[in-house]
């Protein structure tokens, strides 16, 4: 079983304080690889301007370097930083990494008169595209993210290694979210892209358990035929997807995705405030109940955070720290690791009926109870 | 000498050596009661006078000679009318186990003499076909690295299923802000009892197969629903709550029609769903047929007919001439009849053309399922070349239209229910369990629960299969009093009961194994396994051995 770290602040914190929770719950995985993802990126050598898309990835060879360059160059994106890391290959365990990227960009001025949606779609598509040519050329690239403030880097082996191989101690980043996850998935093909965290459009979630119910969901996204809908190397890139499909698609509020993935029995629905709504809504995204055990954290654009479990709430999951300041983690060692000096009364352990909400201004999070109002609709 | 003309040896005569079933009979245990003659329903068997030579010899007088001593012993009847049918009632009731039927061993001719009087062989109940793909099925996604199973025992379970057309999310959402229909969605247990008629079955049948559905549901939490057939309902039913457990076909022959829409004023609920009969699995292109002897005066009551008159259903209804005729026509109408707060659902035959009406029915706003019934579905009465060769198996028919629906992404839309040999060799959730796997979202079964809750007598080895003509020893499928008020209806309530708790308690070992305890398991293709590489890669499932 897996293990995952996350802390939300105000002010930008290293990663390594996250690997170092990592670190602290090291019986819970078997250091097979580790996803990171940041939120709210600071560079310390490159004043970074709010907005401009962040590409993450890996160029496995100087030739998948150059194509790359020429893919952006030609559609449009100005290369406006490229964060060298401080890379020990020794520590890496992969022969393969050409070069580690993280390259801020400037959107192309024939998006001058796109609206939001659309910049988000072509954002989106620019990523597909070039893990579409990765694939094509014997995975020689691998794209992660393309996304304002976003950066992430996966890497197989053990978590501590990965941290220190890529020297993410020397403080040159910082981000006010970081989320972190300490294994491969277990089912299904291995590769680079089945690491957690997932991420879509700015959404990103990862997971600690097994959806069992991942063919159906698979099945039912991939039916919907949304190009950023595909992947799938691991049972638990859903969980983001879904959590885009309520949000983005959807645009439902954040309370719906334990409504969607984990809803409650007819029963309950009976008696719950908008029972009609919800139950009718249970069966419209039937097919995307997870079937756990899991425990999802997850992150959206404006830095809420997120954390739920399934409804068997057969995973370990808290959450503590002080205003301004949040851990999450598998486990309260986990916590202690990244915030140690926090009022301990206010840890929780979300129960099958909770999502934990840390809102962007981070001085309280919120435990909201399917059974509370429904914080929706007219109609509802 | 006997002469040659007086023995009987026509063309059409037979020995019971000849028969698909030997009556043996023990004479010294037989204390000649009769019941074993009264009970056989196709007075197969009867009282006969009997001669036997008892040799004499009388040792000192040097003279030998014969006595003749004439007794009651039990003959086998030849003729194929009367054949045995291998029921077993005789021993059932023989209170010595002097008598009961064998299977022939030999080739038996029976074969060889259909086709009597110009007729072609026809018989009620099964396939009589072993073999079934599904039982080959194996669950095997076992959770076993990142997770432990579930404990069947200890976790709770989320079992049932939706009967009722779903709206994509954003459709549904919708509707909902601007107040418009959205259409009816049942939540049921995924084991449905399947089509049988009020009519085919018995009145105590049909009642303790409805006080059980009652009990399941309002006393276990168990959401079973049952389904009519054609036929109609009794009125008292129609007008009871019990309607909502009661799935109401419509068939070509909208035998009872009459009756339920008459009903409509005064129901105190909506039926659980309608279901038009298109087809069935055991006799595509037969239609269905009551006999004159099952006619009796109840059923004509509600059925709106004469007494003791044939009912034909045409195979096709004759007043459509295309399934999307019928859909835009049917489905429309009778969701209107009940202020489309109904679901209505055609059923199928298991073909090669499923899929098309399947598409047919994801472009109709008011199709709520569609339910296919393979070649394996039990039935009342047909031919036995339409019983053994006519028709298609449903675990592939199933899997091609669940695939196509995943295709569309409409599988969460319509959802798909198989009916057609499931727990004919008495392992219904595995069956069900592979089926629902496969993508049905339910499963209907007929001939299992007649065998398992009122001890049908029927095997798939050519036992009974006389439901068609209203004999069945039992009592199940008789309209005759005396045979059916040998049937308890609190009995067979009693083993639906049981029937259904078993079930759940199955469903909980299948699924808790595979970590799945919030969703039926619909399409969860990868737990799948079979040792059958052409089965599995038609399929799409895993092939293992």
């Amino acid at each position: 079983m897996c293990r995952l770290a996350m802390k939300t602040a105000i002010t930008p914190f290293s990663p390594y304080s996250v690997i170092s929770a990592m670190e602290a719950m090291q019986e819970g995985y078997d250091g097979s690889g580790l996803g990171l993802l940041l939120r709210g990126v600071n560079f310390a050598d490159y004043k970074y301007q709010a907005g401009d898309p962040i590409l993450s990835g890996i160029a496995h060879t100087d030739s998948s370097l150059q194509r790359l360059n020429a893919f952006m160059e030609a559609n449009g994106y100005a290369l406006k930083y490229d964060h060298e890391f401080d890379v020990n290959p020794a520590l890496v365990e992969a022969k393969d990494r050409y070069k580690y990227f993280l390259r801020v960009y400037r959107l192309p001025d024939t998006f001058k008169d796109f609206s939001q949606t659309q910049i988000d779609e072509q954002l989106m598509l620019t990523r597909l595209a070039l893990r579409a040519d990765g694939e094509q050329h014997g995975g020689d690239l691998t794209a992660f993210s393309f996304w304002p403030d976003v950066a992430m880097i996966k890497e197989v082996g053990w978590p501590l290694e990965v941290g220190q191989a890529l020297g993410l101690n020397d403080n040159r980043i910082t981000s006010r979210i970081c989320m972190a996850q300490g294994r491969q998935n277990t089912n299904y093909g291995i590769n680079l892209y089945a690491c957690h965290p997932f991420f879509i459009q700015g959404i990103a979630t990862m997971t600690n358990g097994e959806n069992t119910a991942f063919v159906p969901i698979r099945e039912y996204l991939s039916g919907m035929h949304y190009p950023g809908y595909m992947g799938y190397q691991s049972d638990s890139e859903v969980f983001a997807h879904i959590l885009h499909f309520v949000v983005n698609q959807l645009k439902l509020p954040l309370q719906a995705y334990k409504h969607v993935i984990t809803p409650l029995k007819t029963d309950e629905l009976l008696h719950h405030p908008q029972g009609a709504f919800l139950k009718g809504l249970r069966d419209a995204c039937r097919r995307l109940i997870i079937d756990g055990p899991n425990c999802v954290m997850g992150t959206l654009p404006d830095e809420t955070t997120i954390m739920v479990m399934d409804t068997k709430k057969m995973r370990p999951a808290t959450i503590g720290g002080k205003p301004g300041e949040w851990a999450l983690a598998s486990e309260i060692c986990g916590v202690d690791a990244m915030i140690p000096d926090r009022d301990k009364s206010l840890d929780f352990q979300p129960m099958r009926e909770n999502t934990v909400i840390v809102p962007p201004d981070r001085q309280e999070y919120t435990i909201w109870s399917q059974f509370d109002q429904f914080p929706q609709h007219q109609a509802a | 000498m006997v002469s040659i003309r007086s023995i009987s040896s026509t063309p059409s005569s037979l020995t019971y050596h000849d028969l698909p079933w030997i009556v043996e009979h023990s004479e010294d245990r037989c204390t000649l009661c009769g019941r074993c003659t009264s009970v056989c329903p196709t007075e197969a068997i009867y009282l006969a006078y009997r001669r036997q030579r008892m040799p004499k010899l009388d040792l000192l007088q040097k003279k030998r000679g014969s006595d003749y001593r004439t007794f009651v012993g039990i003959r086998q009847r030849t003729d194929l009318d009367h054949r045995c049918i291998g029921c077993g009632m005789c021993s059932m009731v023989c209170p010595n186990e002097a008598i009961g039927p064998q299977v022939n061993a030999n080739d038996e001719r029976a074969h060889f003499h259909s086709y009597q009087k110009g007729d072609a062989g026809k018989r009620g109940g099964r396939r009589n076909d072993r073999t079934s793909l599904l039982d080959q099925i194996s669950f095997n996604r076992i959770s076993m690295l990142t997770d432990p199973a579930l404990d069947a025992g200890r976790h709770e379970f989320h079992m049932n299923t939706l009967l009722g057309r779903i709206l994509p999310p954003a459709e549904y959402i919708r509707r909902q802000a601007a107040g418009e229909w959205i259409p009816p969605v049942r939540e049921i247990f995924p084991f449905i009892i399947g089509s049988m008629s009020f009519g085919a079955l018995s009145p105590n049948m049909w009642l303790g197969l409805l006080q059980g559905v009652a009990y399941c549901n309002e006393v276990l939490g168990i959401p079973v629903v049952m389904c009519t057939g054609e036929g109609g309902c009794p009125p008292w039913v129609l007008k009871s709550p019990f309607l909502k457990y009661i799935i109401l076909q419509i068939a070509s022959g909208y035998f009872g029609w009459d009756e339920i829409i008459r009903a409509i004023p005064e129901m105190q609920c909506e039926p659980a769903a309608i279901e038009i009969k298109y087809g069935q699995g055991a006799k595509p292109g037969d239609g269905g047929l009551l006999m004159w002897f099952k006619v009796s005066k109840l059923i004509a009551r509600l059925r709106g007919v004469p007494e003791g008159v044939d009912l034909p259903s045409p195979p096709v209804h004759q007043t459509l001439y295309s399934i999307e005729e019928s859909v835009m026509k049917m489905i429309q109408t009778m969701s209107m009849a009940w202020d489309f707060k109904v679901p209505v659902y055609p059923k199928i035959s298991g073909s090669t053309s499923a899929k098309s009406v399947l598409n047919n029915l994801v472009r109709n706003p008011y199709a709520s399922a569609l339910l296919i019934d393979g070649i394996d579905g039990g039935t009342g009465a047909a031919y036995d070349i339409s019983m053994n060769a006519t028709g298609h198996p449903i675990a592939s028919n199933v899997r091609e239209c669940y695939l196509d629906l995943v295709a569309q992404g409409k599988q969460n839309e319509i959802p798909i229910f198989a009916a057609g040999g499931v727990g004919k060799n008495g392992n219904p959730v595995q069956n069900g369990m592979a089926l629902i796997m496969l993508g049905a979202s339910g499963v209907h079964m007929g001939k299992y629960i007649m065998q398992a809750a009122a001890g049908c007598l029927g095997s798939e080895k050519n036992r009974c299969n006389v439901c068609n003509l209203g004999i069945c020893p039992k009592g199940i499928t008789s309209q005759s009093p005396k045979l059916y008020r040998r049937l308890d209806p609190d009995q067979v309530a009693q083993r639906v009961v049981d029937v259904f708790m078993g079930l759940r308690i199955e469903m909980k070992k299948c699924m808790a194994p595979l970590g799945r305890s919030q969703s039926l398991p619909i399409g969860m293709s990868d737990a799948l396994g079979i040792g059958n590489k052409d089965a599995a890669d038609l399929l799409k499932i895993k092939y293992t051995c």
